[in-house]
């Protein structure tokens, strides 16, 4: 049962048709029995024709004539997918996915893989010198701008899920 | 004639290169757009100019219009977004849906329509003067629903708001436009009883 609307927000939602067929039959059962929301849902019924009886507003006679004129002057613009040709992203894409890649191993190239360890993993992390990879601030800056372009890449990405989640909900 | 074609089937002309099935569209909509438009500019010389932009704008943007949803779900989209910017050039307050001002607002409205409410006896005038005297908001969302005929997940659509949210405003509203009529019209919605 709704029970946390009020009772005229669920009186509007069985005028307006949305309530589910619980509900539905809760309000119904309700206005058999109750005085009160008998004389509310006819109060609000009121408002509700007197809603339907309001009319549109007519613009000039010559407004469909004054359109058509302006119109003539124009060109429909091509449709927004039509000009964002998917090559071009997929390129920039690929150009970013090829900078990082070659970052990581130029990274891995610096290391010296003859050094022994104790420790099972191959690599002794704690003897790469980081310095000599992230020292240049050229470097740096491409990285920042790598990450939020990556950033942007993920923001984009959620939204679309979030709109297709939406239109299938 | 393009009058006996639905929606789709006069967008598809237009984009086929037939200009002059637009006028079909743009009569079968212009009403709606109209009342819209006056909802936010409160005068027939702004309206009439938003509207024609609106839809010179909506020409310019069919080929975007997929068919995802109806087509006066889209066209009333640019109708929000263009009145918005009509509002914001002109530099009048938008109001919230909270914004007590509203009804400060529509109580200065008012004190200029009392001179013609002898004569508005109808209920279409009342009703109509009544919707007046609502916020923006208020009266768009009224509009839509009563009037554009569009259900709540068209409105939210257009609003670009939730659902949810787009009910809210709508029981809002009609609260509101209840007090309104309830305040200054008690006597005409009694007679018309």
């Amino acid at each position: 049962m709704n029970t946390q609307h009020s009772p005229e927000e669920r009186l509007w939602d069985y005028i307006d048709g949305i309530s589910s067929p619980e509900e539905k039959t809760v309000i119904e059962q309700l206005l058999e029995s109750d005085e009160e929301w008998r004389a509310k849902y006819g109060e609000l019924l009121e408002v509700q024709q007197i809603l339907h009886s309001s009319e549109l507003e007519a613009p000039s006679m010559r407004f469909t004539k004054n359109v058509m004129e302006e119109i003539t002057k124009l060109h429909i613009a091509p449709a927004t997918k039509t000009y964002i040709n998917k090559r071009i992203i997929w390129g920039i894409g690929i150009f970013f996915i090829t900078l990082i890649v070659g970052f990581i191993v130029y990274g891995f190239a610096q290391i010296d893989w003859t050094v022994q360890s104790d420790s099972k993993i191959p690599v002794d992390f704690s003897k790469v010198d980081y310095s000599k990879i992230f020292s240049n601030q050229l470097v740096n800056v491409f990285m920042m701008i790598n990450v939020i372009l990556g950033l942007f890449l993920l923001d984009r990405y959620l939204a679309n899920k979030r709109k297709q989640f939406r239109e299938e909900a | 004639m393009s009058t006996g074609l639905n929606d789709n089937e006069l967008i598809s002309k237009v984009l086929s290169g037939d200009q002059q099935a637009y006028a079909g569209l743009v009569n079968r909509y212009q009403n709606y757009v109209f009342t819209l438009a006056l909802r936010f500019t409160k005068n027939r010389e702004d309206a009439e100019e938003v509207s024609q932009d609106i839809f010179v704008k909506a020409y310019r943007a069919l080929s975007d219009f997929r068919g995802a949803s109806k087509f006066s779900t889209w066209l009333y989209t640019i109708v929000n977004t263009t009145c918005i910017t009509f509002l914001r050039k002109k530099r009048l307050e938008v109001h919230s849906l909270d914004n007590e001002k509203v009804f400060e607002v529509a109580d200065s409205l008012d004190s200029g329509m009392r001179a013609n409410m002898v004569e508005q006896k109808s209920r279409v005038s009342m009703v109509n003067t009544a919707i007046k005297m609502l916020s923006t908001d208020d009266a768009e969302v009224i509009t839509l629903f009563y009037k554009a005929e569009q259900t709540l997940e068209e409105i939210a659509q257009i609003l670009g708001i939730e659902a949810n949210t787009a009910k809210v405003r709508l029981h809002r509203a009609r609260t509101r436009l209840k007090e309104k009529m309830e305040l200054h019209f008690a006597q005409e919605v009694k007679d018309l009883n």
